[in-house]
């Protein structure tokens, strides 16, 4: 017997849970033949705002965390990725990508969160310091977590790009509202499915699918975004350095229009980590 | 008689007063969230929303110094002064005269609970002595709890003749009468226990859903059935009851449509802080980020307003 199609839904994680955007839009996604495949929600600036809501909520519990716990949650998402390697890699090839080259964006995109797990308990002892001064004081600096990080992910490589951009923020217990590659989303789709399973709590990292003309202006502007951090083209960038002055936020963007081997050991780094970190210092007196 | 058969006393009442529409109800209200208010509109209701808070603190934790942040917070919501002050504070009886003291000069009113709030469980004579005393020390609206029992146990003329007693003690002040709808638990008892009290109140005073304590507080079903019920009675007596919703309403979003509730069933008569007010604490916070959205077209974060009410 012949059994009926069974088509997917794509929908976005945002808060811990699967949405479609809160205006009911999609737009039609096509596989590299050209072939209708599904429709993915189009979010909206309200969307990105219930998705700050839900990083917001979500991110004082992330940031209590141990360090030793968070590395292992990031750890357990590596597990995700590589137990549905081929399901990517195929996804992958679907729309486009040479069997190859998919494998490679799988594989590192793994390593990759490996990566910063590793680093989840260490970074603390690099960045931090005790710093000599000239009076009867410890004086310390420590790292602490920005908030609530925006993430504008580059078209290519789909997944790997995502993923280097979000590791590095959560490790250090930010939370994060990131807007997946607007010409290959479907991975982002994936990836949210792999994250609702790898014991990371809801909300830390919400993914959305949309326009990043749409939605860019508002990332700019949102007081409650405390960093961005992703690939921009010129008038983005442009648009996102003046909401950041308005709304006193940072920003951390690479050139859309540079060559960025995502691929590269350079690419993965403790600077990373540090561009979504506050450094404290404080002073204490050294008892008699 | 009644006593030994609360449902035969309910029944008659229900007659009486009319049957609720329970379906018809959670359709009307699920209608109010489609509503688009935008832009200029919005911005009108948002303030609106203000003029209409009850800023609320009932904590054993509550100090004469946090009910001074309190009322400053009441008087000047935001640095912006487009933004309205809020209608009143609303404190325990022990917290009145401090209250009153910060706000005696302007039009921010002074609202105390009292009758053994939130349970009512106290002697009939302890309560009105505690009414008795918070307007004694300045309050300019007293906030009671019915007695529920009575109600349940279908003796109505004691639960109209204790609010009665409450409405002498209050002399001069506002009274806003607490049903308690979760402790009600149907629409019907709602409807009726809010038909008892608008006949024993006054021109003015309130009815009120309830007191933010127990696990369901104010929804738009409940709010509507009471707003329905103040409708039929106005049209029937010619007497004009205020109403105001409490517990739960935490956002600007809400807030909204809560106030298209009263425009949809009440109309524009209702849509003043005399006769409509929102009992809360956080919602205040949200409408200032929602008013300072409209201003500035970013969406604002939590933090850069002051401390909202429910970190007392």
């Amino acid at each position: 017997m012949s059994r009926l199609p069974i088509t997917k839904t794509p929908k976005v994680y945002v808060g811990g849970a699967f949405i479609r955007s809160e205006s009911a839009r999609v737009f039609p996604l096509a596989d590299a033949a050209g072939h209708f495949f599904a429709n993915v929600p189009q979010c909206t600036r309200k969307d990105l705002r219930n998705a700050v809501e839900a990083a917001a909520k979500a991110g004082p519990g992330w940031a209590r965390r141990t360090a030793y716990n968070r590395g292992q949650i990031l750890y357990r998402l590596g597990e995700m990725l590589e137990a549905r390697r081929e399901e990517l890699i195929g996804t992958l090839v679907h729309f486009g990508a040479k069997k190859s080259a998919a494998a490679k964006d799988v594989d590192v995109s793994t390593d990759r969160l490996i990566y910063y797990a590793g680093w989840a308990d260490k970074y603390e002892q690099v960045l931090g310091n005790v710093n000599p001064v000239a009076s009867p004081h410890f004086n310390f600096t420590v790292t602490e977590p920005m908030g609530v990080i925006g993430v504008l992910a580059p078209n290519t490589p789909p997944l790997l790009g995502l993923v280097s951009l979000i590791a590095p923020a959560i490790v250090s217990g930010n939370t994060v509202v990131a807007l997946a590659s607007e010409k290959f989303p479907y991975p982002a789709i994936l990836l949210g499915e792999m994250l609702a399973t790898s014991d990371l709590p809801g909300g830390v990292v919400n993914l959305l699918t949309g326009f990043r003309q749409e939605l860019v202006p508002t990332f700019a502007t949102h007081t409650h975004l405390r960093a961005i951090v992703g690939v921009a083209n010129a008038e983005e960038r442009r648009q996102l350095k003046l909401g950041a002055a308005e709304s006193i936020k940072r920003t951390h963007l690479q050139k859309a229009e540079d060559a960025i081997d995502w691929f590269a050991a350079t690419a993965q780094s403790l600077y990373a980590i540090r561009d979504t970190l506050e450094f404290k210092t404080t002073w204490h007196p050294i008892g008699a | 008689m009644s006593v030994n058969f609360p449902h035969a006393a309910l029944a008659r009442l229900f007659d009486e007063v009319g049957p609720v529409d329970c379906v018809g109800i959670e359709e009307r209200v699920a209608k109010y969230t489609t509503r688009s208010i935008k832009k200029a509109s919005k911005l009108w209701g948002l303030k609106m929303a203000v003029s209409m808070v009850d800023l609320t603190t009932l904590e054993g934790k509550d100090t004469p110094g946090k009910i001074a942040s309190l009322c400053q917070k009441a008087l000047r919501p935001h640095d912006d002064p487009v933004v309205p002050q809020v209608a009143a504070v609303c404190v325990y009886p022990s917290m009145v005269r401090h209250a009153k003291k910060h706000v005696a000069d302007s039009r921010v009113k002074v609202a105390s609970v009292a009758t053994a709030f939130p349970s009512g469980q106290a002697p009939l004579k302890t309560r009105l002595g505690e009414v008795r005393a918070a307007v004694a020390d300045g309050a300019d609206e007293i906030d009671m709890v019915i007695n529920r029992g009575a109600f349940l146990a279908g003796e109505f003329a004691k639960m109209q003749d204790e609010i009665a007693a409450v409405v002498r003690a209050c002399g001069d002040a506002t009274l806003k009468v607490i049903l308690e709808v979760s402790e009600l638990e149907t629409y019907d008892n709602i409807r009726a226990a809010s038909f008892l009290a608008m006949r024993v109140i006054r021109e003015g005073d309130f009815i009120k859903t309830s007191t933010g304590k127990t696990t369901l507080n104010a929804t738009l079903g409940n709010n509507q059935v009471m707003l329905e019920a103040i409708r039929d009675f106005y049209l029937d007596t010619g007497t004009a009851v205020a109403m105001k919703p409490a517990g739960g309403i935490r956002t600007a979003k809400q807030a909204l449509q809560f106030l298209i509730a009263v425009k949809e069933t009440l109309g524009d008569a209702w849509l003043t802080n005399e006769r409509y007010r929102f009992g809360a604490s956080s919602l205040l916070n949200d409408l200032l980020r929602q008013i300072e959205k409209e201003r500035t077209g970013a969406y604002q974060a939590p933090y850069y307003f002051s401390e909202a009410a429910e970190s007392y």
